[in-house]
């Protein structure tokens, strides 16, 4: 039987899994792809939409730890991040999944999971039980002993997706989770999401309107590493007017609250 | 310490408490006590199936309700699948990634050629170059290099998002490559009639330097300018007078603990530095 650890009984210290205050974070030397963003973010699934090159990667990659913020105040679980440190028990609860992540081909999709469950300090005696959980939550069950190299795109991303909840997080950062899913997985990783949202605070950064419309419990709109819009998919739509570009609501409404007249006139885009 | 466990009473006590829709139970239980219980027969298997054995005497209606959730249960978990055991190469990789592989098949191949050549080349001569004594301070360089780089190793944006990643994960690859590097060069020098003192300290002495280094410009570019320093220090002295470079011989062992005793004092004082593969800048 598993003793339950101090730490799982201590309260959280926290309100908001997530939070941000005039969070700068540079993309490369110079830079700042993330400029002044305050947020707040708790449990749920939060969507986050932008065009490209708004800065979502950027963010996710300073919610992760993998980048520090130039400037401003990035608390996570309650643990400020800032300068270089190990982030150690913060990093045990969290879970990511890069844009596009890397991994060894050589690989079985169970042996990469439990290489990532054993990089994230699950304890040893519960690592095959924790990847066979999480292999089953992708539907990957039946493919879990084959090699990463003979997947599909689509295998590929949700094996990507195993290994970032193979450690139960608190906060799960998923960037464009649903390229190269059919539709009948998104409509699956739609559910997984809502169903990790009830006790995660899952970020979700995506280029699909409709992504957002159906799993998020919450809009964060993102343009030129600014908050430009949070609230629900609801509010989203209201935005929009006919006037607008767009085929839904949701997308008449992200176009409304994007492009304003100045930037109309510069891109073909 | 010894273990007090609960008396068939309060066992009993405790069945009754819990069958929904009894009358009130012919021995009530104090709160203190019921939890106690509670508390004692979650951690105490042994105890537990003495409960199961007084529920199916005293509680009929209870032995019922947990057969029929076994029932429903028992057809789902025959289609489980179990997780099975990690196996050996799950727990090898927690020592060297795939992306080291090919770098230390390099360093068998390299040791086994220098070997050769140089028992083609045995003599009498006490001034013969010996290939396996020059070549010894780089082998492990390149394999250390791939064990902390974002260039060669293609999980290093989910490495350094976790926990792991940082000086211990680093010192742990860093093994697995002596671990190949020592035994290599062991057999080789054994072959050669080269004695371990003499390469020994210089392998090691180097892979310390390449890791401050690291520290410092980042494990990479680290190697590269160890690699460059073996070529001036090492390669064209030796290439140059015809024979093996002074510091390779046995005079030259005090520089080599002391460039290794340096590394490591660097390495341990910059020992935060080191929180992603290829980010330790």
């Amino acid at each position: 039987m598993r003793a339950v650890t101090r730490a799982e009984l201590a309260p959280t210290t926290y309100a908001r899994e997530i939070r941000a205050t005039g969070l700068q974070v540079r993309a490369g030397r110079k830079r700042l792809a993330v400029d002044g963003l305050d947020l707040s973010l708790g449990t749920g699934v939060h969507g986050l939409l932008g065009p490209n090159g708004a800065g979502k990667t950027t963010l996710i990659r300073a919610l992760a730890t993998v980048l520090r913020p130039a400037g401003g105040e990035l608390e996570l679980l309650g643990e400020t991040v800032r300068g270089p440190g190990e982030y150690r028990a913060l990093r045990r609860r969290i879970g990511y999944l890069p844009q596009e992540f890397g991994y060894y081909k050589r690989f079985t999709v169970r042996e990469f999971v439990e290489y990532m469950a054993w990089l994230k300090e699950v304890p040893a005696a519960e690592i095959p039980a924790a990847t066979q959980r999480a292999v089953e939550r992708v539907g990957l069950a039946d493919r879990a002993d084959d090699r990463m190299k003979a997947l599909s795109g689509g295998m590929v991303r949700r094996a990507g997706i195993a290994q970032a909840i193979v450690n139960d997080p608190a906060v799960l950062l998923l960037d464009e989770p649903t390229v190269g899913l059919d539709p009948a997985q998104r409509l699956r990783l739609r559910e997984l999401l809502q169903e990790l949202g009830t006790e995660a605070c899952v970020v979700v950064s995506t280029h699909l309107v409709e992504d957002v419309a159906a799993a998020c419990t919450d809009v964060l709109l993102f343009a030129e590493g600014r908050l430009v819009f949070q609230g629900t998919p609801d509010a989203l739509a209201a935005a929009g007017g006919p006037e607008h570009e767009g085929d839904s609501p949701l997308e008449r409404g992200y176009s409304a609250l994007l492009v304003d007249p100045a930037r109309r006139t510069r891109g073909a885009w | 310490m010894t273990v007090e466990h609960p008396s068939a009473r309060l066992l009993a006590a405790y069945v009754d408490d819990g069958v929904p829709g009894a009358a009130a139970p012919t021995v009530a239980l104090a709160a203190d006590e019921l939890w106690a219980v509670e508390a004692h027969l979650e951690a105490c298997p042994a105890c537990r199936e003495r409960l199961s054995a007084a529920v199916g005497t005293g509680a009929p209606a209870v032995a019922a309700l947990t057969a029929a959730v076994w029932s429903e249960l028992e057809p789902q978990l025959a289609v489980a699948a179990p997780a099975p055991p990690r196996r050996l190469a799950a727990r090898l990789s927690t020592w060297t990634t795939p992306a080291m592989t090919p770098w230390l098949a390099m360093v068998l191949v390299v040791t086994a050629l220098a070997l050769l050549l140089d028992r083609a080349n045995a003599g009498p001569d006490p001034d013969r170059i010996s290939l396996l004594l020059v070549l010894a301070p780089v082998l492990p360089v390149g394999g250390v290099a791939a064990a902390w780089s974002r260039g060669l190793d293609p999980a290093y944006e989910l490495t350094a998002a976790t926990p792991r990643a940082g000086l211990p994960l680093l010192l742990r690859r860093t093994a697995a490559v002596l671990a190949v590097v020592l035994p290599a060069l062991l057999i080789g020098g054994w072959a050669t009639g080269v004695t371990a003192a003499q390469w020994l300290l210089p392998c090691l002495a180097f892979t310390s330097t390449t890791l401050a280094l690291g520290a410092l410009l980042g494990v990479t570019r680290a190697a590269v300018a160890v690699a460059a320093g073996w070529l001036a220090v090492v390669v064209a002295p030796t290439v140059a007078a015809g024979r093996t470079a002074a510091v390779l011989r046995a005079d030259g062992l005090p520089l080599w603990g002391a460039v290794l005793a340096l590394g490591v004092a660097v390495v341990v004082a910059r020992r935060g530095a080191w929180t992603a593969p290829g980010q330790n800048r």
